[in-house]
């Protein structure tokens, strides 16, 4: 029988911690076959965050490190000033990125530092139960928003992608999203380009994923991709932002109003 | 070797390059800038690397990345921002990572002055960070001694693979003192220095077939794990405190009348006090702790001799030392503490009079 798909060596056996349903598992995957494609499973390593994602360490297939809250991208930059021959990218979810480490990931990009980032945003924080988090949604009820996010108390949700394309460094941001198998096929190119360029030693590079929490969401798999649709992609559109390996740059990353 | 007039912050610099670091991240703060100006100014002249990170909590996760690779890493501040630190040292010490940071601490709380004090006492000994854990603190009373321990910190960051503290402070960051370099390490000696860690750090696998998966990690959830982890973590924290207690004593003998102890900076102060009073024909002596931990308790306890009706403790701090000396006597002598605060320096006379006063 032909094997058409198979886990990739770059993963090991560990099962993932993940709920049903959860997109983590698939940004996994798309980052752990990227690695695998490149060749890149004895010059890698990673750093995991604090969040659902927490275990990542567990389940890559190379050397990991795991961080404090929000600290990831200072940890990949030690990692790789005192490893300029190994890879590096950071796994990270919104309440780790865009909350708690936001000075480092901006300072990081602005940097240049020659790692990747992967970005999880399910617009709530998964890990410490259902939380809203800097990516929550206006009017989004969280159990930190039981009243739906008001904004005028508390601020719009941050568009990371945006953010770091005001930066001069950054060489790749694109967003994606995982909520059909045609935008993960074309999540996983964006995935595979950032390693590209990871292991050409281009510089920063940076993936956004609007990703989901149906449990925390309280709605089933199946609907939460709905909802992530309706919700999320009007205000986090998915596009390039960025490209600086590109001969023109790609589309994307087009002004959106909230 | 001829000895080199210098700053301390620029001779612990030059010392810890010399000792073969080659990674440094941190921020700028006062008292202690000397020190990342200095390494700006070097590391890039040894291949090294320096890094101004964003603030201190990113400093010392960067140094918690660098360190996980094997390397010897650096970090350097003062008091508000080794406080900022914390997060960082907590996580080393849970992964078990070695890696050097200077305090040279100032006047505070809070944003406090920019004076020499030794108000942080507290934070490194007794854990300025959260959860069970301990880390070598060494404390210097002069520049020589600021820049030896410099080689003194790495190596024993490597032998146990914990973080260490050289707890100095405005005075000695800002004096200068003549110094006397130890060679510097050759490249080669550097990766010797390395490779001790290629059993669990973090490194690319040489070839496909030796693939290793190395964590650096403080998380276990796993309670019974955890026990057994932070246990043996304790039974790594015994034999340093049974192997590498360092102090040091002036004038002791068994004429004393009193005994002081003061540490770093301060006991500088207290030997000037003790001169004037040999000279007065009073015999005071004094045991100086050069590692706040491990405590030298028992030293402490057997630097009591047979005439001592009085131990007097001298600090920058409102008494911060003073618990320890208190466990070591264990009542046997009364113990008295006399310290100033602010970033105020006592003079000698201070402290002459203050023993004069117990005789
Ligand atoms: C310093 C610190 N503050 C708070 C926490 C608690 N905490 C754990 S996970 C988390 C939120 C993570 O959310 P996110 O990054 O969005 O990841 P997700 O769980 O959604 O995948 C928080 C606040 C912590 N571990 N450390
Ligand atoms: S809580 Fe949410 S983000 Fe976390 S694993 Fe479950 S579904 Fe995924």
């Amino acid at each position: 029988m032909e094997v058409i798909a198979k886990r990739p060596a770059t993963l090991t056996a560990t099962p993932f911690t993940y709920c049903p349903g959860c997109l983590h598992g698939v940004a996994h995957r798309l980052i752990a076959e990227a690695i695998e494609e490149h060749g890149l499973i004895n010059k890698m390593s990673g750093v995991a965050p604090v969040g659902c994602s927490v275990f990542a360490y567990k389940f890559f297939n190379f050397d990991m490190a795991q961080a404090a809250h929000g600290r990831a991208p200072a940890v990949a930059t030690g990692m790789k000033r005192a490893r300029p021959d190994m890879h590096v990218f950071t796994y990270q979810g919104d309440g780790d990125l865009a909350a708690i480490g936001t000075a480092e990931i901006i300072h990081a990009a602005n940097r240049g530092e020659h790692i990747s980032v992967f970005f999880v945003n399910n617009a709530i924080y998964g890990m410490t139960g259902g939380q809203m988090a800097p990516t929550s949604l206006p009017e989004m009820k969280t159990t930190t928003s039981p009243y739906g996010r008001n904004v005028d108390d508390i601020g719009y949700p941050i568009r990371v992608c945006e953010l770091l394309d005001t930066l001069v460094a950054p060489y790749y941001i694109e967003r994606v999203s995982l909520l059909s198998p045609a935008e993960i096929i074309k999540a996983r190119k964006a995935v595979i380009k950032a390693i590209q360029y990871n292991k050409e030693g281009r510089g920063f590079t940076f993936i956004e994923f609007i990703s989901t929490c149906p449990t925390n969401w309280g709605i089933d798999p199946d609907k939460s991709r709905d909802w992530a649709r309706e919700n999320m992609l009007p205000f986090f559109k998915p596009g390039c932002f960025r490209d600086k390996g590109a001969e023109a740059p790609a589309a994307g990353g087009t002004e959106v109003k909230s | 070797m001829s000895k080199i007039l210098m700053k301390g912050n620029e001779a612990v610099a030059e010392a810890a390059i010399r000792a073969g670091c080659r990674l440094y991240f941190a921020y700028p703060i006062t008292p202690q800038s000397e020190l990342i100006e200095y390494m700006a100014k070097m590391m890039p002249k040894v291949n090294g690397t320096f890094l101004q990170a964003e603030s201190e909590v990113a400093a010392i996760n960067m140094v918690y990345g660098a360190a996980g690779t094997g390397k010897r890493v650096m970090t350097s501040s003062s008091s508000p921002g080794i406080a900022l630190k914390q997060e960082g040292i907590s996580y080393m010490a849970g992964a078990e990572l070695p890696a050097v940071i200077v305090n040279v601490q100032r006047g505070g709380p809070g944003l406090g002055d920019i004076q020499p004090a030794q108000g942080d006492y507290f934070q490194a000994v007794k854990g300025g960070g959260h959860g069970d854990y301990r880390m070598i603190v060494l404390a210097p009373s002069s520049v020589q001694e600021f820049a030896d321990m410099a080689s003194e910190a790495f190596d024993l960051a490597d032998k146990y693979r914990n973080p260490v503290l050289i707890l100095a402070d405005g005075m000695l960051g800002q004096m200068m003192e003549p110094v006397e370099f130890q060679p510097a390490k050759t490249q080669a000696e550097i990766d010797a220095l390395g490779e001790q860690h290629t059993s669990w750090c973090i490194c690319p696998n040489d070839d496909g077939d030796a693939k290793h998966h190395h964590e650096i990690n403080s998380l276990e959830i796993d309670p019974q794990v955890l026990e057994k982890h932070v246990n043996k973590m304790y039974e790594k924290y015994a034999v340093i405190e049974k192997d590498e207690i360092q102090y040091d004593t002036y004038n002791l003998s068994d004429d004393n009348e009193i005994l002081c102890v003061a540490w770093g900076t301060a006991s500088r102060v207290v030997k000037s006090a003790i001169n004037e009073l040999k000279a007065a024909g009073k015999s005071v002596g004094m045991i100086r702790p050069i590692t706040c931990w491990p405590y030298p308790y028992e030293a402490v306890a057997k630097a009591i001799g047979p005439k001592v009706k009085q131990v007097y403790v001298f600090e920058l701090n409102t008494g911060q030392m003073l618990d320890d000396v208190k466990i070591a006597v264990s009542g046997k002598v009364p113990v008295k503490f006399w310290g100033k605060v602010g970033g105020i320096v006592f003079t000698p006379a201070e402290i002459q009079a203050k023993l004069e006063a117990c005789f």
